[in-house]
């Protein structure tokens, strides 16, 4: 047995490798004989490095169906939620104090809201239903004439529950001028996104979750809507967002949005059979549930409470098995999940959950091997906690 | 082609490089999660802390990693008047714009922001920063050098008042870190910014160090990141890429510096025996590879451009305010004459740069002043 052993990552929801072919086009920029100069610069390096970058953004308009001047490039999708939240909020708060979200939110919205909390925005936290649904109907009846802003996810980082936004952004028109945020940090890649189609007013990405580098996300910010900046000082990206762009992340980004969108359906396919093969094994130990709508999830994306075991005892026998049981994020604390318990669980299934999220690396020897391994462990520690 | 711009950015050293690798390849954990794929980034990240912080003598606790200089200078600004709510910011005349940026949102915030005045020589005139302190001042921000003329402030004397004022001090180091020596401690700061990526590291890198005792409102809320100071997946390779930069520019500082000031004293000297040249801030103490200087009768863009075409790489001032066509606000700040500003020429070298560089660059400014009708009667 010990020849079987080996290590397995299905936590590509907290993270991806880059592509090999990203990681090319990043490196022509990180060197001596490549195009390290400022984007900023108006001599012939500085105009080439700013080339690679408004292709990088042609590149993402593209993909997004919308137009260049709408993208404006981060760190990554936390520093992009908190500009469209704070950004929107406070340029927007002349017409109301009041900001509409869900209580699963990824934890750069939850905390960018309370932090607006603190300068007298009122917040009213959306509780999804079982299935980790938000209702248009919920939403509108949240809805007020002070509403300034609306932020939801588009999937779940936990469950990947996805919601309808197309029903919500109506739901938000009909009612008033309220702006609406979609965070697509972990949809984007996985699911198509017209974001004109879709009608948002803003929506955040993040490079690390579909095979970019760390340290790159961008929002989109719709014509005509004013944010309040988050960082002032050079007038980068049209005095939204100031700091030297780093051209090799953004050049990565482009690269590897365009990656996703062009194998993302054939790959998609085939992360939902490899899922479905994983569900199929993992419920055979009986007692498993599975967490959020059994049908309307990312293709990737599976969380299952488990009864009769101990969360950290289960997760420690699978060691060898690189998952997760909630947000990477969130990792530090060890509190039960917070979306879980939004959806109903009690502290003992939403202790004892575990993700695992599949990608591009992802096979179906992975997925035996991890079905294996689980069957052992949980017959194991429900073993011992009946002994006890 | 020769790139004489190296405090608009710098080429990625090859270590940089190097280190940088690993993370966009099977290093690739997400440094939050609890994973081994998870525990090794986070290790990884721990050592590129403690790189960063011994090039500025300090404990890896305190240094916050940013996506570069300017969103330091921002958590730094805005981060201490948000906690203190109210009061008086200081903030010296030359500052780049990543710290008048922050600033002037504060004054629409409702601060007070007062700026400090530089003599002709760039530097902050004896008494100007204690004449302005009072118990209503909560922030002073001073860069240690500026990123136009190279000047530098003595940035421990500055600090020793606003200490004994009771206010907060930031110094933007990012365009000195690597020219000079530099320790956080003997500066007598609080609050210190470092960019990577004008020190041979990758661009979306920074740090903001800390003294552990200032409170800071995270400017980027969620995740818990950084001691909940500022938030979001680090950026693995660009931090590891910010580590190796910092040893070595800590190792080959010295090194580095008598090569730029070779170089940089070599061109002044020969400029320096031409007609109508001018040299800012050269009777002041200055990073050793800046040269600002202005050749009357010319324009700095016309220059700059004119160079350009040679394949010659230079900057009107600041990368960042390239497109403007503004006088620089540094010279102004220092008396200059807004017609004779506007004829700033910046030339900042590197570690790749040789003297066949400065005669390429003497060669072509005396072919420029040539070519032009009001050059040559200067020139």
């Amino acid at each position: 047995m010990v020849s079987d052993f080996r290590t397995v990552y299905m936590d590509y929801a907290a993270t991806t490798p880059v592509d090999p072919r990203v990681v090319e086009t990043m490196l022509a920029y990180l060197g001596p004989e490549g195009l390290f100069a400022n984007p900023s610069s108006s001599h012939a390096q500085g105009r080439a490095a700013r080339e690679a970058v408004e292709t990088a953004r042609a590149e993402i308009a593209t993909v997004l169906n919308v137009a260049p001047e709408t993208v404006v490039f981060t760190s990554g999708a936390t520093e992009a939620d908190n500009l469209a939240i704070k950004g929107a909020a406070r340029a927007r708060v002349k017409r109301g104090r009041h900001i509409v979200t869900e209580k699963t939110a990824h934890k750069a919205v939850l905390d960018a809201c309370k932090a607006l909390e603190r300068e007298g925005f009122e917040i009213t936290w959306l509780v999804p239903d079982r299935d980790g649904l938000i209702s248009a109907d919920a939403l509108a009846g949240a809805l007020r004439d002070d509403t300034v802003l609306v932020s939801l996810l588009h999937a779940n980082n936990e469950t990947g529950v996805v919601q309808d936004v197309a029903s919500l952004v109506r739901a938000v028109r009909e009612a008033g001028d309220a702006l609406f945020h979609l965070d697509a940090a972990q949809s984007a890649g996985k699911l198509a996104i017209d974001l004109a189609a879709l009608d948002v007013d803003l929506a955040a990405f993040s490079a690390h979750k579909f095979y970019g580098p760390k340290g790159a996300g961008l929002l989109y910010v719709k014509k005509g809507v004013r944010l309040e900046p988050l960082q002032h000082g050079g007038g980068h990206e049209r005095g939204l967002r100031a700091g030297t762009l780093a051209t090799h992340q953004i050049a990565g980004l482009g690269h590897a949005l365009a990656l996703a969108a062009a194998g993302r359906e054939p790959e998609m396919a085939r992360l939902a059979a490899l899922r479905e093969r994983l569900w199929q094994g993992l419920s055979a130990a009986g007692d498993v549930f599975l967490n959020g709508h059994p049908t309307l999830r990312l293709p990737n994306i599976l969380n299952v409470s488990v009864a009769g075991v101990d969360g950290e005892a289960l997760q420690l026998a699978l060691r060898d098995i690189a998952c997760s049981a909630g947000a990477a994020c969130n990792a530090a604390n060890r509190e039960p999940s917070y979306v879980l318990r939004a959806l109903g669980r009690d502290d003992a299934l939403a202790g004892a959950s575990l993700r695992f999220s599949l990608g591009r690396w992802s096979s179906e020897e992975d997925v035996d091997y991890v079905v294996r391994r689980f069957e052992r462990e949980v017959a194991r520690l429900r073993e011992l906690a009946g002994a006890a | 082609m020769i790139y004489l711009d190296h405090n608009a950015t710098t080429p990625l050293a090859p270590e940089a490089r190097a280190a940088m690798l690993p993370a966009l390849d099977a290093l690739f954990g997400n440094p939050s999660s609890v994973h081994e794929g998870g525990r090794l980034a986070r290790n990884a990240l721990d050592d590129a802390r403690r790189q960063v912080a011994a090039l500025v003598n300090v404990h890896a606790r305190q240094v916050i990693f940013t996506s570069g200089g300017t969103e330091a200078n921002n958590l730094a600004l805005k981060g201490v008047a948000q906690r203190k709510g109210k009061g008086r910011i200081l903030v010296s005349s030359i500052e780049h714009s990543a710290v008048l940026g922050p600033a002037r949102d504060l004054a629409a915030a409702g601060f007070t922001v007062e700026e400090i005045p530089v003599n002709p020589k760039g530097r902050i005139l004896p008494g100007a920063v204690e004449a302005r302190l009072g118990p209503d001042v909560i922030l002073v921000s001073v860069m240690l050098a500026n990123n136009e003329t190279g000047v530098l402030q003595d940035i421990a004397e500055v600090s020793r008042h606003v200490r004994e004022a009771g206010a907060v001090m930031h110094t933007d180091a990012a365009q000195a870190a690597g020219k000079v020596a530099l320790d956080f401690k003997a500066t007598g700061a609080h609050l210190m910014t470092l960019s990577a990526h004008k020190l041979y590291g990758p661009k979306g890198a920074g740090a903001l160090i800390t003294d552990g005792a200032i409170d800071l409102v995270a400017q980027i809320s969620g995740g818990g990141q950084e001691a909940d100071r500022r938030c979001g997946t680090e950026n693995l390779a660009g931090i590891l890429g910010f580590g190796a930069a910092a040893m070595l520019a800590g190792a080959s500082q010295p090194a580095r510096a008598a090569h730029a000031r070779a170089l940089r004293d070599r061109l002044e000297e020969s400029l320096a025996i031409r007609p109508g040249i001018t040299i800012f801030g050269r009777e002041a103490e200055r990073l050793p590879n800046t040269c600002l200087f202005a050749v009357a009768g010319m324009d700095g863009e016309t220059v700059q451009m004119g160079l350009d075409r040679q394949g010659i790489a230079v900057s009107t001032g600041s990368a960042c305010h390239s497109k403007s066509t503004e006088p620089s606000h540094v010279l102004l700040a220092m008396g200059v004459d807004p017609l004779q500003a506007r004829g700033a020429v910046r030339v900042s070298f590197g570690a790749g740069n040789t003297q066949a560089d400065v005669d390429a660059l003497l060669a072509a400014l005396d072919g420029l002043s040539r070519s032009l009708p009001m050059g040559a009667a200067a020139w």
